[in-house]
């Protein structure tokens, strides 16, 4: 049973993967019904239910998680608009490379939620200061990981083309950009995951509305079963665009999973 | 053989030595002179600077010195008129068999109508009708080098350059596809320059066999198969194929000695 490597069929895959969040759920129940942990510090699973039914039903929270993915699709497309060309144009010609790619690596490691005063300061609590947030913490991993992507084609595939006529610009269009399509958009899946964290993370600091303001509020009323209910929801939508995700990657690149 | 189609002109190839290292002669001042419709194998043990001179011709590497001309041009860049097969599977994965074989065409905007009709054409050549709409990773090697030939050839071009192209398939896959490529070649009379370990193979081909010596890589010997085409597989049981075969394995024995001496 465990041998390495040994593969394991679609229906035990799928009940212990399930086992595991039950497991999750029971230990959560025992811990907190069973009265071991303060309903303080962490509410049971049915008050969580219950005060989740309240948020959707009494306080608008649809509107909060509508808020929240305009921000992150909005400050994501904005980033991923100027990245995914400036990225290839980087793993394409050396020298757009050789000006960019220092500055590029440096800023990468500058934490975009570090910019949320400063951010505040330029941009106001607005949604102006969300979008930047968001983009300032995906642009420049965007631009990176694109880059990677296309500068390492495979040189074989881009002399066969040049054997066929190719001009440079051809190579650019209907070899590299193909290519690497696929390792694109998976870069653009997980980057949009982490745009999620900086969502959430500006709206904890000075927001009047979203899934972090919400969080805030109810940290405020010490009702952590909303807490609890508003992180699970982030999961939730991070489960779904995940597997949207995948399967426009299955319609757009059949070549890949043929 | 009806005129002169490619010039080689004292082409060599010196490697520059990396970080304090000795320079490298890849391939010697080589001269060839290449007759329009013939079939050249060029054969030598590895290393000896084959696929240099081929992707030379190619386009795709720079002499050091020494010219090359296709038609009188001399060649500065790949290009179309120079259609190349590979070692290495270089279909486009993200294209169908019959989008590969269209790609030069598409390149030199050939309208759709016109690239139908020569995709067909030699899909049905190298003999891969009902697989049109496959995608390379669904194929044989076999099928992938029947692919990239048929690519190669759709774009018509002035030669074609082919490197060690079977040299990663079985043995009998191999054999079909060097019987397939000859029957191509006699068929349309292309000017082939194809280059090979494989003595069998480059007799069997070749209306003139070049023999490379071990590096630095220069032609050793320029033998002339006098074997009458078409030819299919018995030739190689035929009394003057093994005798030319004997007299390569010679030569490119004492090579294989040098260039592991090396």
């Amino acid at each position: 049973m465990f041998r390495p490597l040994e593969p394991i069929g679609p229906g035990a895959r799928a009940a212990l993967g399930l086992a595991f969040f039950a497991a999750f759920v029971a230990v959560w129940a025992f811990a907190t019904l069973g009265g071991y942990v303060s309903p303080t510090f962490l509410a049971d699973p049915l008050t969580m239910v219950e005060q989740g039914r309240l948020l959707l039903v009494k306080h608008n929270f649809i509107l909060d998680i509508g808020m929240t993915i305009w921000r992150v699709v909005g400050g994501f497309v904005l980033a991923a608009v100027v990245a995914v060309p400036l990225g290839i144009l980087m793993g394409a010609f050396k020298p757009i490379e050789a000006l960019f790619e220092p500055f590029v690596s440096f800023a990468r490691y500058l934490p975009a939620s570090a910019f949320i005063p400063l951010l505040i300061l330029w941009a106001g609590i607005g949604e102006l200061e969300k979008l930047l947030v968001i983009f300032i913490g995906s642009f420049f991993q965007l631009v990176l990981m694109v880059a990677i992507s296309v500068g390492g084609t495979r040189r074989d595939l881009v002399e066969a083309a040049y054997t066929l006529g190719s001009s440079d610009g051809g190579i650019v269009g209907r070899v590299l950009i193909p290519a690497n399509a696929p390792e694109i958009a998976e870069t653009l899946r997980l980057v949009l995951g982490w745009a999620w964290t900086y969502v959430i993370v500006a709206e904890l600091i000075g927001s009047s509305s979203g899934i972090g303001h919400m969080i805030v509020d109810s940290q405020a009323l010490l009702n952590t079963g909303q807490i609890i209910f508003g992180i699970i929801v982030i999961g939730l939508i991070g489960l779904i665009s995940d597997f949207l995700f995948k399967a426009a990657n299955r319609a757009l690149f059949p070549w890949r999973f043929a | 053989m009806s005129g002169l189609k490619l010039e080689i002109d004292k082409v060599g190839r010196v490697f520059p030595g990396a970080g304090g290292r000795t320079a490298t002669v890849a391939l010697q001042p080589t001269t060839l002179s290449v007759g329009a419709n013939d079939f050249i194998t060029i054969l030598g043990p590895s290393g000896c600077g084959k696929s240099t001179l081929l992707r030379i011709v190619a386009g795709l590497d720079r002499q050091n010195e020494g010219e090359v001309r296709l038609d009188g041009r001399a060649v500065t860049g790949p290009g179309r008129d120079r259609g190349m097969v590979f070692q290495s599977y270089t279909l486009f994965p993200w294209l169908t068999v019959e989008e590969n074989i269209a790609f030069g065409l598409k390149e030199s905007g050939v309208s759709a109508t016109e690239r139908a009709k020569i995709v067909a054409s030699y899909v049905e050549k190298v003999g891969l009708k009902g697989f049109e709409r496959h995608w390379p990773k669904q194929l044989s090697g076999g099928m992938q080098q029947r692919t990239a030939i048929a690519r190669a050839l759709a774009n018509d071009p002035e030669i074609l350059l082919l490197d060690e192209p079977f040299g990663a398939l079985d043995n009998q896959t191999r054999a079909l596809m060097q019987e397939l490529l000859l029957g191509i070649w006699e068929r349309e009379r292309k000017t082939v320059l194809f280059v090979t370990h494989d003595i069998e193979e480059s007799l069997f081909l070749a209306s003139r066999v070049l023999v490379m010596t071990a590096r630095p890589g220069r032609i050793k010997s320029d033998i002339a198969v006098d074997l009458p085409y078409p030819r299919t597989y018995k030739i190689k049981t035929t009394a003057a194929f093994v005798a030319l075969k004997e007299r390569l394995t010679e030569e490119i024995r004492a090579e294989a000695i040098k260039a592991d001496a090396q």
